[in-house]
């Protein structure tokens, strides 16, 4: 406790300056605010302390000048240095959680196919090319880095870490400016050595704080010993290193700090792409393996920052691409799932989850560490490629980017120990474990659960088809109970007429109807069952277009609306509208009406300068319209979705 | 030839009952329009007794009005027709009646003027008129005159141009019906042109840049865009308004006038509504209390909008208020089509085993109630109006004792 007063005494001193960082995204400030300030108070006492403070840079001065004689002579070392430095990462991932796992960091190696995690390793690597000279700013560099994209996730407070967050956005630019002066040449660098020395000054002090959170605890330890510690690099090491005389109290202490930053991290929501940005575009296709499909010619422009939507023909241009390409080999069964999701013969954020594992698993089985590899890093590299293929295909589901994230994570924890045998059958068990466990016993829970909301009488509304609201009906209907099912319909997919075919098949008594006459129907319905593809962390629905319309009119009409869904689909991104985050579907879908010939009038709409079609996926329907969330682990008010995301997301990757 | 003429009007009369009820002819602008012409043909050929001109007049009309209203009972259009009709024999014989006792009422001078100018006259007039043809001229009179009259003839304020056209012949029987054919010639005219007048007021409403969302088609806002599109450029989101798809017929035609259109599905509707900044829709009818009788879907469309604070605006002619209150409207006011248009004949019949009857039920309704207040406003050929005013046009325009 101590300690931690201590470093964030440090930090204090530019407290003033945090509020106007902090400014700058209000949106993040609600979470931490309530601890920062709770913090503040405790500091207030200790207020005296930000003066004391200055003269450790000071101290630190020597410390950094003693570092500046190597940096003119860096420079030459920089290809062999950049390369060690993500292993150091990918050590500190391993043995301890400081450097929480991050999927971007593996990016590095391999062409991520999701920008996001590829723009923040491509950060990284530019850091580590830039200023190979002062590890120590380096150091301090990566650790704001690292610090910085923490503060865009979800507040997991604790309260070094986003004092330091805080901080450091403001601070990020001197450590670069920095860089950049390091490999300039020597005249001009007496002239700048002041510059410099302050920037290291910073940098110093910036590192020492973060070593003083850990120093605190054994108060011994002097303010002179921190820039040595530096030098090692990694931050990791830092913390093992520092005390020579090391405490498991030290240790323990060491570990709060480190696992709730992991926590942030790993909880990231990554920004996602947004396709309008041509830079980022441009990035993401250099890096892509498959090129993105180019730009539709008319796409309806509120949605340019959507992937468009990629017409099944140009399947052939991607066998030719992925079959000639011989750097990424797509492992078949990869492969084979990817053309499914491309024709939509496998859809569904279940079935599309479950189709990917299984194929995983195949490609799994089939891997071997192709010499002087190191297997997690070249299977996540494997991955990563695989994923981009698949997203070609079709953009990822929710439920996707999750079991992928639990996958890679396994992946990074595994450890070097084991054979590759091992690793692989380990791996593999994960898979089958994660389908068990989070998809079908999850649904077997959830009909269990929802079956009991069910009674003799009721009708039932449902929108589309979503599986698991199909099994708790045949469920419900298996055990007796005596209702009826209205089965709402909606353009182009039509996958209500799945739903109503085994409805009857099973000899359940049906209303088939189509959306716009939701409110006709809605009057006699007295309970709403609804699938989702995901649900975000502010309660909203994200599911397929039309949820959003039923559960309004259910709402409107008073009929208690329920949705279905695994806690595996959950996200912690928030959203607010159906526009931000959306899945563009194929237009030419919406030109005929299936089974009726008469409307021919869009046939050709796409020789009109003037004429678009837009064929939304997915839609969001706000919480306040949804009742009651059943998830495998009960039944929910949507404003406890981030409370399940927080409670029970933590055990499975701890 | 009076008689002669008679089989023909029977035929008329019994065709287009038939056409109602096989939904032939179907809208609210045709079903108007034919019910116009067709009691016209009515009218002109009713002989006309030399007492009591107008009550057989009326009663030659209520029968074949009913005969159409009961044809298709939700083609709202023909009732208000049919009430219009029998508010201008009305109104003419009130003339007559005033012009018998040397006084006219309300013909050309407007009616402040009628009020401040004459009130003594036309208490005279009152008074005779209800000794011989026992009707109020109009309610400015009856206000003035005491309650000697009863409540029951209470008629509105005629409208000022209907009556000037009688023409100085002296039969009574005649210059009544030739003021009612000239009276009904002018409700045609409105009738035809009422999307001209809508339209002029177009850019009273859109401005740059607007984004508007729509759903299915509708004449009127066809003209409405095509004018506001002179001035103003905006953008469309038409919804296909299943099961009829109209949506695509409409989005084509926005496109071909160079209108910026993005056709999306019903559902995504919500998806969409935050981004709009009006909707703008046709109705079948609109009901007295400011509700609307609109396509199916529209319900939903108007929660959306509502729930995003988007006006809802709506366009519709006079011909399609109806003097009706809705009761239980989805039910009353409402259709169900063929189920085919839902669900292929069958499509299902694979999985159905046939023990129990037909446990699949495909329901296709084909109209929304949209209640008044999920609606920001009116844009009718008589000027922009809330929902909370209909009440005032319906008086206006109808008899009550036509309700």
């Amino acid at each position: 406790m101590e300690s931690g007063g201590g470093a964030r005494r440090g930090r204090m001193v530019i407290d003033p300056k945090v509020r106007q960082v902090g400014f700058v995204t209000p949106g993040e400030q609600d979470g931490p605010a309530g601890v920062s300030s709770s913090s503040a108070q405790v500091n207030a006492p200790d207020s005296p302390a930000p003066v004391m403070i200055p003269p450790a840079p000071r101290v630190a001065v020597p410390a950094a000048a003693d570092h500046s004689p190597p940096k003119p002579a860096a420079p030459v070392p920089i290809p062999p240095r950049s390369p060690p430095l993500p292993p150091r990462n990918f050590d500190a991932e391993d043995e301890m959680p400081l450097g929480s796992y991050n999927p971007g960091g593996e990016g590095v190696l391999a062409g991520s196919p999701n920008s996001s995690y590829g723009k923040a390793s491509s950060e990284k690597a530019e850091i580590g090319d830039l200023s190979p000279t002062m590890v120590a700013e380096l150091n301090s560099s990566m650790m704001e880095m690292s610090l910085e994209r923490s503060k865009y996730e979800l507040p997991v407070p604790e309260k070094e870490n986003e004092s330091t967050a805080d901080v450091i956005s403001e601070r990020v630019e001197v450590p670069a400016i920095n860089n950049n002066e390091g490999p300039e040449n020597d005249a001009r660098q007496r002239k700048l050595k002041d510059r410099t020395s302050k920037a290291e000054r910073r940098a110093l002090q910036e590192s020492q704080r973060a070593a003083k959170e850990a120093a605190r605890a054994s108060a011994a330890v002097a303010k002179a010993k921190p820039p040595p510690q530096k030098k090692d690099g990694s931050n990791e090491k830092k913390g093992v290193d520092k005390k020579p005389v090391d405490k498991s109290g030290e240790k323990d202490k060491k570990k709060e700090v480190v696992v709730p930053e992991k926590d942030k991290r790993k909880d990231a929501p990554a920004p996602r792409l947004q396709f309008d940005d041509e830079q980022k575009v441009a990035k993401a296709r250099r890096r892509a393996i498959v090129e993105q499909t180019t730009e539709t010619k008319h796409r309806v422009e509120l949605f340019r920052h959507l992937p468009q939507f990629v017409p099944p023909t140009q399947l052939q241009a991607l066998e030719e691409k992925y079959l000639q390409n011989d750097t990424m080999h797509i492992h078949p069964a990869v492969y084979q799932v990817g053309l499914k999701y491309l024709t939509w013969d496998i859809v569904g954020g279940n079935a599309r989850c479950v189709a990917m594992l299984e194929a995983f698993k195949e490609m799994i089985r089939d891997y071997t560490t192709p010499p002087q590899k190191v297997m997690s890093r070249d299977l996540t590299a494997k991955i990563n490629s695989h994923v981009s293929f698949l997203s070609t295909c079709r953009p990822l589901s929710i439920s996707m980017g999750n079991a992928i994230r639990s996958f890679k994570l396994k992946i990074g924890k595994l450890r070097d120990t084991l054979t590759e045998a091992e690793a692989k059958s380990s791996l593999v068990s994960h898979l089958e474990t994660f389908a068990q466990e989070k998809i079908i016993l999850a649904d077997k829970e959830i009909v269990k659960h929802a079956v009991t909301k069910i009674i003799d009488g009721d009708v039932v509304l449902t929108h589309g088809f979503s599986c698991v609201v199909e099994m708790v009906l045949s469920h419900a209907h298996s055990i007796g109970k005596k209702f009826r099912v209205v089965v709402v319909d909606s353009r182009p997919r039509l996958e209500g007429r799945i739903l109503l075919r085994s409805l009857l098949a099973q000899g359940l008594k049906c209303t088939y109807t189509h959306i716009n006459a939701v409110t006709y129907i809605m009057q006699e319905v007295t309970k709403v069952f609804l699938g989702a593809a995901s649900i975000l962390a502010n309660g909203t629905v994200y599911s397929r277009v039309g949820t959003a319309a039923a559960a309004m009119v259910a709402h409107g009409y008073r009929v208690p609306v329920m949705i279905c869904c695994e806690t595996y689909k959950f996200h912690e991104r928030v959203q607010l509208d159906s526009i931000c985050s959306n899945e563009l579907g194929d237009p030419d879908a919406l030109v005929g009406v299936a089974g009726r010939k008469e409307f021919r009038e869009l046939v050709g709409w796409d020789e009109s300068e003037h004429l678009r079609l837009l064929n939304l996926t997915y839609d969001a329907t706000p919480a306040d319209y949804v009742s009651m969330i059943i998830t495998e682990h009960g039944m929910v008010p949507p404003t406890s979705v981030p409370v399940i995301l927080r409670e029970y997301r933590k055990e499975p990757i701890l | 030839m009076v008689a002669a003429a008679m089989p023909d009007l029977q035929a008329a009369v019994d065709d287009f009952v038939i056409k109602l009820k096989r939904r032939q002819v179907e809208g609210s602008l045709a079903t108007a329009k034919s019910t116009v012409l067709l009691l016209r043909q009515v009218v002109s050929h009713q002989r006309i007794p030399s007492s009591g001109p107008a009550s057989s007049l009326i009663d030659a009309v209520k029968s074949v009005g009913s005969r159409l209203i009961a044809a298709n009972s939700m083609e709202l259009a023909v009732g208000n027709m049919v009430r219009r009709v029998l508010h201008i024999i009305r109104e003419e014989e009130a003339t007559i009646v005033a012009a018998q006792v040397g006084v006219t009422p309300v013909s050309d001078s407007d009616d402040d003027a009628d009020v401040d100018g004459v009130p003594g006259l036309s208490a005279v007039a009152l008074a005779a008129a209800n000794r011989t043809a026992l009707r109020a001229p109009s309610l400015h009179n009856l206000l003035e005159s005491l309650p000697t009259s009863a409540g029951a003839n209470v008629e509105p304020v005629p409208e000022s141009d209907t009556k000037s056209r009688s023409s100085d012949k002296n039969s009574k029987s005649w210059k009544l019906k030739h003021g009612v054919i000239d009276a009904i010639g002018l409700l045609l005219g409105e009738i035809e042109n009422y999307h001209s007048e809508i339209s002029e007021q177009a850019l009273e409403h859109i401005h740059q840049n607007e984004v508007i969302l729509t759903l299915g088609r509708s004449r009127s806002l066809l003209h409405f865009f095509r004018e506001a599109k002179k001035k103003r450029s905006f953008q469309v989101f038409v919804a296909e308004g299943a099961p009829r798809y109209q949506g695509h017929k409409f989005a084509k035609e926005l496109a071909a006038m160079e209108l910026q259109t993005t056709v999306i599905t019903d559902s995504a509707v919500f998806a969409l509504i935050s981004r709009v900044n009006m909707v703008i829709v046709g109705a079948h009818a609109v009901m007295a209390n400011g509700g609307i009788v609109a396509p199916v879907g529209m319900h939903m469309v108007a929660l959306a909008a509502r729930r995003h604070a988007v006006p809802f605006v709506v366009l519709t002619g006079l011909h399609k208020l109806c003097p009706l209150y809705p009761h239980n409207p989805s039910v009353v006011l409402n259709e169900l089509k063929s189920p085919s248009q839902v669900l292929d004949f069958g499509e299902m019949s694979d999985c159905l085993d046939g023990t129990d009857g037909s446990p699949v039920h495909v329901v296709n309704p084909m109209f929304d109630y949209v209640p008044p207040e999920l609606i920001s406003l009116f844009i009718t050929d008589s000027g922009g109006h809330n929902p909370s005013y209909v009440y005032r046009l319906v008086a206006e325009i109808y008899s009550p004792e036509d309700h």
